[in-house]
C-alpha cells in the first residue's frame, strides 16, 4: 500500500498562513512515521501533482470561516467539496479548495483525502503565527499523527 | 438593473480567476457609466520599507517574496538593478541561464491563466474546475504544460516557488549538461502543445472590442524582450531603463492602495502581451509569428480579449527559447562574477508575463540598500483597465445586469492582473442610479 501523504500548505512569509507548513515541518522532525511528509505553496496544479498515485493524503491549512482563531475542523474532502463560506489563506486565483475540485472533475482525486483547516487572524506580510495559531499548531501535529497511526493499524 | 434605470451599480465584491483578491466597481447613472473603480486593498509598499538598510544581496531573494506568482520577474528586476549600481553586466552562459529561467516562468503563468483562469470566459464555464468535466484532455494538456515551466524554474533556480539560486551577479549555482539535456525532449512536447494551443485559443469568439493603446514594452536589438532593452511605445517613447522616472509617474487614487502609473504628459498606457507583442512581432521564431498569422493575428493586436491568443503565441515562443538554450547549454566556469559593493543608483526593468516590472535602488558605500522603489505591472495597468471599462460598458446596457457584470469581469481577467503584487484582495460592484 502506499504511504500516506501530509501536505502542509501556506506561506511562511505571510502570518498565520504559515501555519500548514510549520505542522509539515514539525511532522519531518518527528521522524516520517511511514508517511511522505511536503510543503506546499497551496498551487492548484502543484497539489494535484502531489496526489498524484496516493491513496491517503493529509492536508493541513490555514483559512478563515472556521470559527475563533485556533479553532481546528476536520473535513472529509473526498466525501464533498469544502464548505462554501471557508477560505483557504492562499492568495492563489486557484488553491487547495480548487485543486481538490479540480482533482475530482479530472477523476484524480485519491480515495481518502483529510483536510485540517485551521481559523487564521492575522495574513499580513511577515513571517510568524499568531499566539491562538501557535496553540493550535501542537493539537494540529497530534491529530495528524494519530491519523498516521490509524492508517499504520489498518494496513498492518 | 431596475426598469426605469436611473442608479444601478455592478459589482463584483470578490474578482474570481484572478490572482489575489480585489473588488470592481461601475455605476450607471441615467444610462450612462458614471463612475468605474478597481479597487486594490492592501498596502504594497511594505516591502520598499522593509528592503531599507538590507544588503544589495539580499534584494532578489526578498523581492521574490512579494508575489508567490511572478517571483523569477522580481529576482531579476532586482538582480539587474543592483548589477547596474555596482557598474557589472552579466553576458554569456549567465545570460543564458537567466532567459531560459524567465522562460520558465512564462510558461507555467500563461499555462495557467490560458486554460485554467481564461479559456472558461469563452467556452461559457463558471470555472477551470467546470470546464475540467467536460474537457479534461485540454485541462490535462494545460497542466501538463505549466508543469514543464516549473520543471525548468526547478531546475534551474534550484525549486519551483521562489527560486533561490538567482543571485546579484549570477547564480548561486548553475545546472550541468547532464541536468538540464532530459528537459529537451519535454520542451519539444511542450512546443507541439504550446502550438496546438494557439490553434485552439484561435477558434474561439472575441467581442468586437478594440482600444487605441499606447503600448509600453522593452524592446531589444536582437530578442523577444525578457530581461533588457530599451522601453519603447507605439506613441512616440524610446528610453533607456535609467530614464523610467523621468517618463512616468505614479498617481495615488483613494479607491486602490495601489498606484495608478501614468506616462507623463500622455495618460495611461498597456503593459504585458498585446504590448510585447504588437512592439516586438518582428523578434518572434519564424513558427510563432507563422503561428500568429494562422491565428488570425495581425502584427499588432489591439482587442484585449484576444490577448489569450497572444499568450499562447508568447508560451510556444517561450517553449522554442527554451528548448534552443537547453540544446547549446555551455556551463560557465565560474557561477557569478565577483562584485564590489560602492555608492550609486540602479535600475532594472524586465518582463514580467503580466509585463513590465521596475525596480531602483540607491546602494551607500557599503551597499545597503538606502531606498528602493518597486513598480509592478497589474498597477502600470489598473487605470487603463478602468478606462476600458468606461468605454466597453455603454455599448451593453441592453445586457441583464448579471450578464453585465460577468462581461466586465471578464474584460478585467484579459489583462491576467496579479493582484497579489500589484497589492492583494479583489471584489465588482455595479451601481445603477
Amino acid at each position: 500500500m502506499n504511504e500516506p501523504v501530509v501536505i502542509g500548505v501556506g506561506n511562511p512569509d505571510r502570518g498565520d498562513d504559515g501555519l500548514g507548513r510549520a505542522v509539515a515541518r514539525r511532522l519531518k522532525q518527528a521522524g516520517s512515521r511511514g508517511a511522505t511528509i511536503l510543503e506546499s505553496d497551496g498551487a492548484a496544479d502543484r497539489l494535484i501533482e502531489a496526489f498524484r498515485g496516493a491513496e491517503r493524503v493529509i492536508l493541513v491549512d490555514a483559512a478563515q470561516g472556521v470559527g475563533a482563531p485556533g479553532s481546528v475542523v476536520r473535513l472529509e474532502a473526498h466525501g464533498a467539496a469544502l464548505p462554501a463560506g471557508l477560505r483557504p489563506g492562499s492568495s492563489h486565483a486557484l488553491g487547495v479548495a480548487e485543486a481538490i475540485e479540480l482533482a475530482r472533475a479530472l477523476g484524480e482525486l485519491p480515495p481518502c483525502v483529510v483536510v485540517y483547516a485551521v481559523e487564521g487572524s492575522h495574513f499580513a506580510p511577515g513571517p510568524g503565527l499568531s499566539a491562538e495559531v501557535q496553540h493550535a499548531l501542537d493539537a494540529v501535529v497530534e491529530r495528524v499523527l494519530g491519523e498516521l497511526r490509524c492508517f499504520a493499524r489498518r494496513s498492518s | 438593473m431596475s426598469p426605469s434605470g436611473r442608479t444601478k451599480s455592478l459589482s463584483v465584491p470578490a474578482l474570481a480567476r484572478v490572482e489575489g483578491e480585489g473588488g470592481l466597481y461601475v455605476k450607471l447613472k441615467h444610462g450612462a457609466v458614471s463612475e468605474v473603480r478597481l479597487q486594490i486593498y492592501e498596502p504594497p509598499r511594505f516591502f520598499e520599507a522593509f528592503l531599507r538598510g538590507r544588503r544589495f544581496s539580499e534584494a532578489p531573494d526578498i523581492t521574490a517574496r512579494i508575489c508567490g506568482i511572478c517571483p523569477v520577474a522580481y529576482q531579476m528586476s532586482a538582480a539587474h538593478a543592483m548589477e547596474d549600481a555596482l557598474g557589472v553586466k552579466v553576458e554569456g552562459p549567465l545570460r543564458e541561464l537567466r532567459r531560459l529561467l524567465y522562460c520558465g516562468e512564462w510558461i507555467e503563468s500563461h499555462a495557467l491563466h490560458v486554460y485554467l483562469l481564461h479559456a472558461p470566459d469563452f467556452l461559457g464555464y463558471e470555472s477551470g474546475i467546470h470546464m475540467a468535466r467536460d474537457h479534461a484532455e485540454l485541462v490535462q494538456r494545460g497542466l501538463r504544460l505549466k508543469k514543464i515551466g516549473n520543471q525548468l524554474m526547478t531546475l534551474v533556480g534550484g525549486r519551483e516557488i521562489h527560486p533561490v539560486s538567482v543571485c546579484v551577479g549570477g547564480f548561486y549555482r548553475v545546472p550541468s549538461r547532464e541536468e538540464l539535456r532530459p528537459l529537451a525532449e519535454s520542451l519539444r512536447w511542450a512546443r507541439d502543445a504550446a502550438l496546438d494551443t494557439v490553434r485552439w485559443t484561435a477558434g474561439f469568439e472575441f467581442p468586437d472590442f478594440e482600444s487605441d493603446y499606447e503600448f509600453v514594452a522593452l524592446r531589444h536589438e536582437r530578442e523577444y524582450p525578457m530581461n533588457e532593452g530599451r522601453l519603447v511605445s507605439n506613441k512616440g517613447l524610446d528610453i533607456a531603463i535609467s530614464e523610467y522616472t523621468e517618463h512616468f509617474r505614479e498617481e495615488q487614487v483613494p479607491h486602490s492602495n495601489a498606484l495608478h502609473s501614468v506616462r507623463k504628459g500622455h495618460g495611461c498606457y498597456l503593459v504585458g502581451p498585446l504590448a510585447r507583442y504588437g512592439l516586438n512581432f518582428d523578434r518572434l521564431t519564424p513558427l510563432a509569428q507563422q503561428a500568429a498569422r494562422e491565428a488570425g493575428l495581425q502584427p499588432v493586436c489591439r482587442n484585449p480579449f484576444q490577448s489569450i491568443v497572444v499568450r499562447s503565441v508568447e508560451a510556444l515562443y517561450a517553449c522554442e527559447e527554451a528548448l534552443r538554450i537547453v540544446e547549446s547549454w555551455d556551463p560557465p566556469a565560474r557561477p557569478a562574477l565577483e562584485l564590489t559593493p560602492r555608492e550609486g543608483v540602479g535600475h532594472g526593468c524586465t518582463e514580467a508575463p503580466r509585463g513590465i516590472l521596475y525596480h531602483r535602488y540607491r546602494l551607500d558605500s557599503e551597499g545597503l540598500i538606502r531606498e528602493a522603489t518597486i513598480i509592478p505591472p497589474t498597477s502600470q495597468n489598473q487605470k487603463t483597465i478602468e478606462n476600458d471599462l468606461w468605454r466597453f460598458v455603454p455599448g451593453r446596457l441592453e445586457l441583464a445586469q448579471p450578464e453585465l457584470t460577468l462581461r466586465c469581469e471578464q474584460l478585467v481577467r484579459n489583462y491576467d492582473p496579479c493582484i497579489s503584487c500589484a497589492t492583494h484582495f479583489l471584489k465588482l460592484t455595479l451601481d445603477s442610479q
